[in-house]
């Protein structure tokens, strides 16, 4: 009983995680336990290190320091069974889309379950057409990434990532590189991810989109979580001062 | 001396002689062809050896960069010697055609690497992300995501190299291969003109150079724009 | 592998020679490099900003140069010019062929050079009131310059390598010497394998001496990401 009571209270778990680009320390012993269905933000000035806790926990960035448990299990990253395993369970929504240009919007969601997971193409390509109908694109499925727009590029990388079934979705400035006209779309999408109960950490600097959204909203600058709370608590009455100067500044606009 | 060369001329161009050049550029074609497509073959390996980041793969990136390093470095005609002597000294009876062979294999190799290697690099580090996210291992990568995106820009500059190369196995007749220039050596030893001889030899590299380069430069043409 | 023992020993005493050869070496390279540059600029200048008639003969010139092989190209010269009165010295035929093939694929190196204006520096340019002659010498040579720079010290290593077909006319740069000593000790894995530790090293010179010339004369190309 208590293990299932832990490991349905901390999904994921982010302990001292420290991390370098070269010599530049991006991540400073990063503390976070994250829970089963819970959507926590990550917001700070740009540098601060949101999208590196991002791709460290991805494997795409080492880690220097520190240790990341998922369900309980501590994550080796330098063991490529766990890492893949890590994969398995995670999926990351990337700035860029990052959709693979050579593939059309459909193949882009295939792709991955089919070559990778080795799943029934026809089975695979149903869920697939479901998932971006589900996103919102329906005429557009056989369409090159270079043929669509902005935000519906972004929702097919959305549906990609959700195509593996994720227990934990990571979503880097899923909104940062769209015109403001095509933001709502993407974000209906997330909102209703989240009352669907995925756990989600989201970095954006969409703050009413943010405050919305998340239970928990993490503060960080140079690589440190400075104030991590609820997040009426974080916009309303932040404790530190630099939180406060950060988030002043953002609801000027 | 126009109308030497052409009182000469029935008496070069006759069945036998013709015969002879055919066969040389027959040589020329095929020692071009294996060194292209086992250098294409061995190319692919190498650059995907170069992009592996295991560490205990270490060892084997070295002697690829070492490889690649060495022949683009050294001259031709020094790989062909080296080569060359030391078959020689193993006492290995080989055919000199395969010796050659075998040399302009390891040279289009090693520059093929490099082109091949430049082109997969060229491919925006966001598309190796996203597959690596989502566990695809590094030949997955370049087989499903990669390759199909690189190959535009690897097409034309590996092309630009075969038509180099088919004018670089002329050193082979240093060895005693019979291609093309060897034959042209072996005709002016024969007493022909330098001039006939040799002017022949030049027109047919071109013959057989001149639609290569002129498919490579319509290659370059046609995949730069386009998209897919 | 092979039943072989390796004496470097007896090759030790030949070394001042085959050093003198790598020196000969880099001379023709330069000396050849030196006259293609100068045939390339021409063609590559009247292809860009001069008749229409002079493009043919240019552009044949460059085809027939770069889609034959430059060692047949000075055995012509070598051997078929005698034939027409005009004699050349081994050295001679290899410094022309070499100057001659170097000058086409300079042509076509900076012809494609020539044609990377960049529009919007262009405009500035203009916008800011540059004559002509301003525009050419603060906005248009620097940019062609820089393009230019990395494809043309490639080409110098290139040439550097393609000096080697000079000993199969007798001229005694670093292959030339290496097939002369290999005829007196008949070490030829050792003399050779000397010879392609020196290629690498005088290629690797010039590449870094290039390199370090290039980033010093265009300080914005060193800039990563």
């Amino acid at each position: 009983m208590v293990i299932i009571w832990r490991s349905a209270l901390h999904h994921l778990v982010i302990k001292d995680l420290s991390a370098h680009y070269g010599t530049v320390q991006v991540l400073d012993s990063i503390n976070l336990e994250i829970a089963r269905g819970e959507v926590v933000g990550l917001m700070g000035p740009s540098g601060s290190g949101k999208s590196s806790i991002l791709r460290v926990l991805t494997g795409l960035t080492p880690l220097s320091a520190g240790s990341v448990s998922l369900n309980g299990e501590v994550i080796n990253y330098s063991s490529a069974e766990s890492v893949r395993n890590m994969r398995e369970r995670s999926a990351i929504v990337f700035q860029q889309y990052n959709l693979f240009q050579n593939m059309t919007a459909l193949e882009n969601v295939t792709i991955a379950p089919v070559k990778i997971r080795n799943r029934d193409p026809e089975e695979v390509e149903a869920e697939a057409r479901a998932l971006l109908s589900k996103v919102g694109l329906t005429d557009q499925i056989s369409r090159y990434p270079d043929q669509l727009s902005g935000g519906q590029q972004q929702r097919v990388a959305i549906a990609r990532a959700l195509a593996l079934k994720p227990e934990i979705l990571l979503l880097d400035e899923i909104t940062a590189a769209l015109d403001p006209e095509l933001v709502s779309d993407v974000l209906d999408t997330i909102r209703a991810l989240a009352s669907e109960g995925m756990t989600m950490i989201i970095v954006s600097h969409e703050m009413g989109f943010m405050r919305e959204v998340s239970h928990r909203i993490a503060f960080m600058a140079q690589g440190n979580i400075i104030e991590c709370g609820k997040a009426e608590q974080i916009f309303n009455s932040p404790r530190e001062a630099r939180t406060r100067e950060f988030v002043s500044k953002i609801l000027k606009h | 001396m126009m109308a030497q060369l052409i009182q000469e001329a029935p008496r070069f161009f006759t069945y036998y002689n013709l015969l002879f050049l055919a066969q040389a550029v027959g040589t020329t074609i095929a020692l071009s062809a294996i060194g292209c497509l086992f250098g294409l073959l061995f190319g692919c390996l190498i650059s995907v050896v170069r992009l592996t980041e295991k560490p205990w793969l270490a060892p084997l990136r070295w002697i690829a960069l070492l490889f690649t390093e060495f022949f683009r470095r050294v001259p031709f005609l020094v790989t062909l010697m080296l080569i060359f002597f030391v078959f020689q000294l193993s006492g290995a009876n080989l055919p000199l055609f395969v010796v050659a062979s075998l040399s302009v294999t390891l040279i289009a190799s090693a520059f093929l690497a490099e082109i091949i290697r430049a082109g997969l690099l060229s491919i925006h580090r966001n598309q190796w992300d996203a597959a690596t996210a989502m566990n695809f291992g590094l030949i997955q990568t370049i087989r499903f995501v990669v390759l199909p995106q690189a190959w535009k820009m690897i097409l034309p500059p590996a092309f630009g190299f075969f038509v180099m190369f088919i004018k670089d196995t002329a050193l082979a007749s240093q060895i005693g291969v019979i291609e093309l220039t060897f034959a042209g050596k072996v005709l002016n030893n024969k007493g022909f003109s330098a001039i006939l001889v040799f002017g022949t030899i030049l027109i047919l590299y071109f013959a057989v150079s001149y639609p290569l380069s002129r498919y490579g430069h319509y290659l370059e043409k046609r995949l730069a724009p386009s998209r897919h | 592998m092979l039943d072989y023992t390796f004496q470097y020993g007896q090759i030790w005493p030949y070394l001042p020679r085959l050093i003198d050869g790598a020196y000969l070496a880099l001379e023709i390279a330069f000396l050849s490099f030196c006259g293609g540059l100068l045939i390339g600029t021409a063609n590559a200048s009247l292809l860009s900003f001069g008749p229409q008639w002079i493009a043919k003969p240019i552009q044949a010139f460059v085809v027939f140069f770069t889609n034959t092989p430059q060692l047949v190209q000075i055995y012509f010269l070598y051997f078929a010019l005698p034939d027409a009165g005009i004699l050349l010295s081994s050295y001679a035929a290899v410094l022309i062929g070499m100057t001659l093939n170097a000058g086409a694929y300079l042509t076509e190196i900076q012809r494609a050079g020539f044609s990377t204006r960049r529009q919007s520096e262009m405009e500035a340019a203009i916008v800011l009131g540059f004559s002509r002659w301003q525009q050419i010498r603060y906005v248009i040579l620097p940019h062609i310059a820089r393009v230019l720079f990395p494809p043309l010290s490639n080409h110098f290593i290139i040439m550097t390598l393609g000096t080697s077909m000079a000993a199969i006319f007798g001229v005694e740069e670093l292959t030339g010497q290496a097939l002369n000593i290999n005829s007196i000790t008949f070490r030829s894995l050792e003399i050779f394998s000397v010879v392609a530790a020196l290629y690498i090293a005088i290629t690797l010179l010039a590449s870094l001496a290039l390199g370090l010339l290039g980033s010093l004369l265009f300080r914005t190309k060193l800039r990563v990401i």
